[in-house]
């Protein structure tokens, strides 16, 4: 009330000012703004030191064209493009299909379903390495636990998972959907769990059940929630070092690599980083589009959720 | 008048009768076929637990065999794990006690920095706070493993090589972000009159941030600083490529370690695994409950 009073009174120029001045802090206080201008730093600074310093360094090692040009060139990373798209179109989808179909079994009633739950997230709660350890081992050709059951149970030797291409990269979609189905489970299910009860009854009444109610009411509500997970899915999948680097290592002969494990290979390994760095880079073409969607989804997302 | 009416409600009541058993019938069929489900799943899920639990469980020379389950049981290879009875494990308590600094570093730091700024975005309504809320979701989203090769060098050029203080520093880059967006979200569950009225009697920012904002946002505390101890303490690349020696080993690289043999003790990598995995097996399940409701509230990160 009495700052307009004074506003009314100090020369248009002074005033001009000041407006800008309250414009740039948002109605706040001098002290006030100091103050939260003082709360932002920490995590400004963390920003720039450890995202826009990183990244504007990785734009400019693989920056050079000709990196580029002997990248493509390599087989390996040729074989690990395919592997790529591969791993994200099968693994992801394979997994948020059965997330969904599986988020609706565990809709059911009962204290054995509940109990059931309480098992099926061991996957997503047990840190990423040890298991995979533990299914580079089991997938052993000669003294895995699977190959050892098939043997005791249909006395033939079971395959060298790991010692051929496709084998070894199944293995590794398997191993990347246990440890992910059961999170994207729990997720589907808190959306299917947000929709209303009275629409079933409503639905009930007019004679919907299963399918049809599916269809009609379940689909539609949670088809937007499953369209960002399985984006979020992708670019995360994307990102996914450890589900190859422990289960097939790359193997056999540098067969199975994706993108994140060939990054990592051509820096460190082969002590090539700008290499890596154009391996990893490669993936703009398809990381920039789905940061884009991903942002603007999750913002309005927030809001159904 | 009611004889006749029973009558002729008689043959109706027995064909509904009918039609609950066959029902009935039909629900006790599809409970059994869910339950055969449910064992599937269960055989799917644990597999690869229990492979860790049976080679964690037999001697060296069980390992390689064509056994499924372990001949002699016995829980020797934990023994070795616990008194550092093998050169792998030679440091195995001071790498654990390693990983238990940079998790508990990591969640302090998480909770602090991420609740500062969206105290400044959302209750103090920073003009351009929106900046920074798009910075972090952007950080939210990319993938923290496109970053590692850049992140690596970077570290050498803070000087931080080896130093458990650059692991924080990742971790920390990558648990923010989702600490940003529950608390901003949670918050405004929490009425502004709070720090309107607080502000009515000259309370500094600095005053509701402690007395009011932190208090209020309890759960949402717990749920973020579960994550951000889980993730420092599962995470693997980031302190794979930036410690090397063995005393600044954090567990999981460690773990990683007995690969490079050629004959490794798979008994007691497992039982080393089984050690590594059971702190946050039981901080999952303590908090399980509130760790679903802030995934569900903020959309997603494993």
């Amino acid at each position: 009330m009495s700052s307009t009073s004074v506003l009314e009174f100090a020369p248009s120029a002074i005033r001009q000012r000041i407006t800008t001045w309250r414009h740039l802090r948002g109605g706040l206080k001098g002290s006030e703004y100091a103050w939260a201008i003082a709360f932002l730093v920490p995590y400004v600074g963390v920003f720039l030191a450890f995202v826009v310093y990183p990244a504007v360094y990785g734009l400019w090692m693989g920056s050079e064209a000709s990196l580029y040009s002997e990248l493509f060139s390599d087989p390996i990373y040729q074989s690990t493009v395919v592997n790529t798209v591969l791993f994200l179109g099968i693994a992801v989808n394979l997994k948020m299909f059965c997330a969904l179909l599986l988020s609706g079994f565990f809709m059911r009633r009962g204290w054995w379903v509940k109990a059931l739950l309480m098992i099926y997230v061991l996957p997503w709660a047990v840190p990423a390495l040890p298991t995979f350890i533990s299914i580079h081992w089991m997938l052993n050709g000669e003294w895995g636990l699977i190959n050892n059951a098939i043997y005791q149970i249909f006395h033939i030797d079971g395959p060298a998972w790991l010692d051929s291409r496709w084998f070894a990269l199944g293995s590794a979609i398997y191993s990347h959907i246990w440890k992910w189905m059961p999170f994207w489970t729990v997720i589907l299910l808190a959306g299917r769990m947000a929709i209303p009860q009275d629409l079933y009854d409503a639905a009930k009444v007019d004679g919907a059940t299963g399918w049809r109610q599916f269809v009609h009411i379940n689909l539609p509500l949670i088809a937007n929630l499953y369209l960002i997970c399985t984006l979020l899915s992708t670019i995360f999948s994307l990102g996914d070092f450890n589900s190859v680097f422990f289960v097939t290592g790359g193997g056999p002969a540098n067969s199975t690599h994706v993108l994140a494990t060939l990054g990592i290979r051509d820096a460190f390994d082969l002590a090539q980083p700008r290499l890596g760095v154009a391996a990893v880079m490669s993936a703009l073409p398809l990381v920039i589009p789905l940061v884009i969607i991903l942002m603007r989804k999750l913002k309005t997302a927030e809001v159904q959720l | 008048m009611s004889v006749t009416t029973l009558g002729r409600i008689a043959a109706p009541a027995r064909a509904s009768r009918r039609a609950g058993q066959r029902a009935r019938r039909r629900a006790r069929l599809t409970e059994a076929v869910a339950m055969m489900f449910g064992v599937l799943l269960i055989v799917w899920t644990v597999l690869p637990i229990y492979n860790m639990v049976m080679v964690s469980l037999e001697a060296h020379s069980d390992v390689f065999t064509d056994a499924i389950w372990p001949p002699h049981p016995s829980v020797a290879s934990f023994w070795i794990v616990v008194t550092e009875g093998y050169w792998y494990l030679e440091y195995f308590w001071h790498q654990f006690g390693n990983s238990l600094y940079v998790g508990a570093a990591v969640t302090f730091l998480t909770l602090l920095i991420a609740s500062l700024a969206s105290f400044s975005i959302g209750r103090m309504r920073i003009r351009y706070g929106w900046l920074v809320s798009n910075a972090a979701l952007l950080t939210y989203v990319i993938p923290a493993s496109f970053l590692a090769i850049p992140f690596y060098r970077i570290m050498q050029n803070y000087g931080l090589a080896n130093n458990l203080w650059s692991v924080i520093a990742a971790e920390v880059t990558f648990a923010t972000p989702y600490g940003i967006f529950i608390f901003s979200q949670y918050g405004r569950s929490i009425p502004i009159e709070l720090d309107e009225s607080a502000r009515m009697d000259g309370a500094t920012p600095m005053q509701i941030y402690f007395h009011i904002y932190l208090p209020m946002l309890a759960p949402a505390l717990v749920a973020v600083g579960t994550y951000a101890l889980l993730l420092a303490w599962n995470e693997y690349l980031y302190q794979f490529l930036l410690l090397s020696s063995k005393r600044s080993m954090t567990v999981p690289v460690a773990l990683a370690q007995f690969l490079n043999s050629d004959e490794a003790p798979w008994n007691y990598m497992m039982a080393t695994a089984i050690v590594y995995a059971l702190p946050p097996l039981a901080i999952y399940y303590l908090f399980r409950g509130r760790m679903t409701a802030g995934l569900t509230m903020g959309g997603v990160k494993g």
